[in-house]
């Protein structure tokens, strides 16, 4: 009962927070509303038992990107920006990508994914109490997912190295 | 009947407690740092509200809360309202994890420590859009240093608590003191004390992460006036300066549990100094603080503050006596040394800033970014590989 009422404050959080945060003028305002948005999400991780994804979501995007995106926006001239046109225009191209997301978001729900046997196995894990949910998701994530994992890190490490070299070239 | 206990009337009564008794303790934080920093600068710091200055917090609040409260001209209303708001709501959630015994706690979550790190990354946002919504070139630049300073600093600690985590192979807190009962050490000695590098890591980007010198540049009052809370005034200001004791009261509890044992006496496994560790230090601390009120108070000028502070005397007197009761003893050793040992660590940090020049900007993101970040990692490593030739 309570889990419902709550699955729905949240899910208000996110869907509200992502509209609010396209139809707000003030970049400021709209970065807030997607922290909301973003909490929302959080809320619907702990709700599912992924304590460890709820306090990871809060820590990094939260905590760290909203905050440089604040960064960024402070330090631009928001003047000259607000009185920029809010869209671009490109109303079909979104439409499109809306209705292509919105039917493989069904698709899956009606199908359901065999992908989905891991996450359970990670929430059984949690219920247990002597074994926690954050022992189980590094067990998954470095025995059965290794090699996704240390793709996704290579990956991350050539976006670092190439923004450091970015930024080198434009100084020098 | 216990179960409802347990599950609803502890933790529910804890949380009144906690919010109850925090802004105190913080008002009385705040008088402790003014003086010990008057005492260093061989001064006596406030005298008059009370003997010795002990009512000052109280006349301090008093006068926060009958202050104009003053909304500047072109600020933002809504985030300027909002900002304090989620700046203390944060810095007090972030007690709910706090084990400050084995018995006397909120709750424990098996991701504690995450909890607490969630909080502290969403007060930063109290700051930096507090410092925004008040349309004040002064405020803006503090929330624009406040924004690099702590999310430079965050890595360092996360790395640095990490070692902590670690060791003990759990997030939740009470689980981290209850390994370092099991290992016999606190985490700061463990590793063959290399731990301590981990310690000290910690403590630098501790000291960063709460604002204070030397790393106070968002609030660095000779060029800023007083950073991000230039424009706050009143109440709102004093929400902003509960957060950032409570934070700080937050991140030496972290620390106290992460590497000082917790709960747990010095030397935890070595049973012959339970009893002289459990009942002499707080017997004698208590006492000898009462005892030393005695001769203080004959020298105030103030008849009804000498007569109050050999009441405060012999309070802490009674105390002394009241400890050395086994039962009482045995109820209390556990929350008397989780604070005493947070109070060691707050007054470390006042000493930082009694002692220590701010840094200039370029040096304080070296020292973040060149130095901790590096440190972290390495530290990281080695206690890793130690920990596991340990085992």
């Amino acid at each position: 009962m309570i889990d419902t009422a709550l699955f729905y404050v949240f899910a208000l959080m996110t869907l509200g927070g992502g509209i609010l945060c396209i139809t707000r003028r003030n970049a400021v305002h709209a970065a807030i509303w997607l922290i909301a948005s973003l909490m929302g999400v959080a809320g619907l991780f702990l709700l599912q038992r992924a304590e460890f994804l709820f306090a990871v979501q809060i820590v990094l995007y939260i905590g760290g990107i909203m905050v440089l995106f604040l960064f960024v926006i402070m330090l631009i001239n928001l003047d000259t920006a607000a009185a920029e046109r809010q869209y671009s225009g490109q109303w079909k191209l979104a439409l499109g990508a809306v209705v292509l997301a919105g039917g493989e978001i069904a698709w899956v729900m009606a199908r359901g994914l065999p992908g989905l046997g891991a996450a359970a196995a990670v929430q059984d894990g949690g219920e247990g109490g002597s074994d926690g949910n954050v022992e189980r998701l590094a067990d998954l994530l470095f025995s059965e997912y290794l090699l996704p994992f240390e793709i996704v890190s290579i990956l991350l490490l050539a976006a670092i190295v190439g923004s450091v070299f970015l930024a080198r070239r434009r100084t020098s | 009947m216990n179960a409802f206990l347990d599950q609803w009337l502890t933790p529910v009564l804890m949380m009144v407690a906690v919010l109850l008794v925090f802004p105190l303790l913080a008002g009385y934080i705040v008088l402790v740092e003014r003086k010990v920093l008057a005492d260093m600068q061989v001064r006596l710091g406030p005298m008059r509200v009370g003997p010795h200055g002990l009512m000052q917090p109280l006349a301090d609040a008093l006068k926060l809360m009958l202050k104009e409260d003053i909304v500047p001209a072109g600020a933002d209303r809504f985030i300027f309202w909002a900002a304090p708001i989620t700046s203390t709501f944060t810095a007090l959630t972030a007690f709910t994890v706090i084990p400050f015994s084995q018995g006397l706690r909120i709750t424990d979550v098996n991701i504690g420590l995450l909890v607490i790190s969630a909080m502290a990354s969403i007060g930063i946002l109290g700051l930096v859009l507090g410092g925004w919504a008040s349309n004040s070139h002064y405020s803006l630049l503090g929330s624009l240093r406040s924004a690099a300073q702590l999310v430079s600093y965050e890595v360092a600690l996360a790395l640095a608590i990490l070692n902590g985590v670690m060791a003990a192979g759990s997030l939740s807190m009470v689980r981290i003191v209850e390994a370092q009962r099991e290992q016999g050490v606190w985490f700061a000695f463990a590793n063959y004390g290399f731990m301590l590098v981990a310690f000290y890591v910690f403590l630098i980007a501790g000291t960063a992460e709460s604002n204070r010198l030397p790393f106070d540049l968002p609030e660095a009052e000779s060029e800023l006036v007083a950073g991000f809370h230039t424009e706050y005034s009143g109440f709102r200001w004093a929400l902003f300066m509960l957060a950032e004791y409570g934070n700080l009261f937050v991140l030496s509890s972290m620390g106290v549990t992460l590497f000082w044992g917790g709960w747990l006496r010095p030397f935890p496994g070595v049973a012959w100094l339970d009893v002289p560790l459990n009942y002499g230090v707080p017997v004698l601390l208590f006492a000898g603080t009462g005892a030393w009120c005695f001769p203080l108070a004959g020298r105030l000028k103030y008849g009804a503050h000498r007569v109050s502070l050999r009441i405060v005397g012999g309070v802490l007197g009674a105390v002394g006596a009241l400890l050395l009761h086994p039962g009482v003893n045995e109820a209390v050793r556990g929350p008397f040394w989780f604070f005493a040992k947070v109070a060691v660590l707050i007054y470390l940090m006042i000493w930082f800033r009694g002692t220590w020049p701010r840094f200039r900007y370029d040096q304080l993101m070296d020292i973040g970014w060149k130095r901790l970040i590096p440190l972290g990692l390495v530290c990281l490593l080695v206690n890793a590989v130690l920990g596991l030739v340990g085992r």
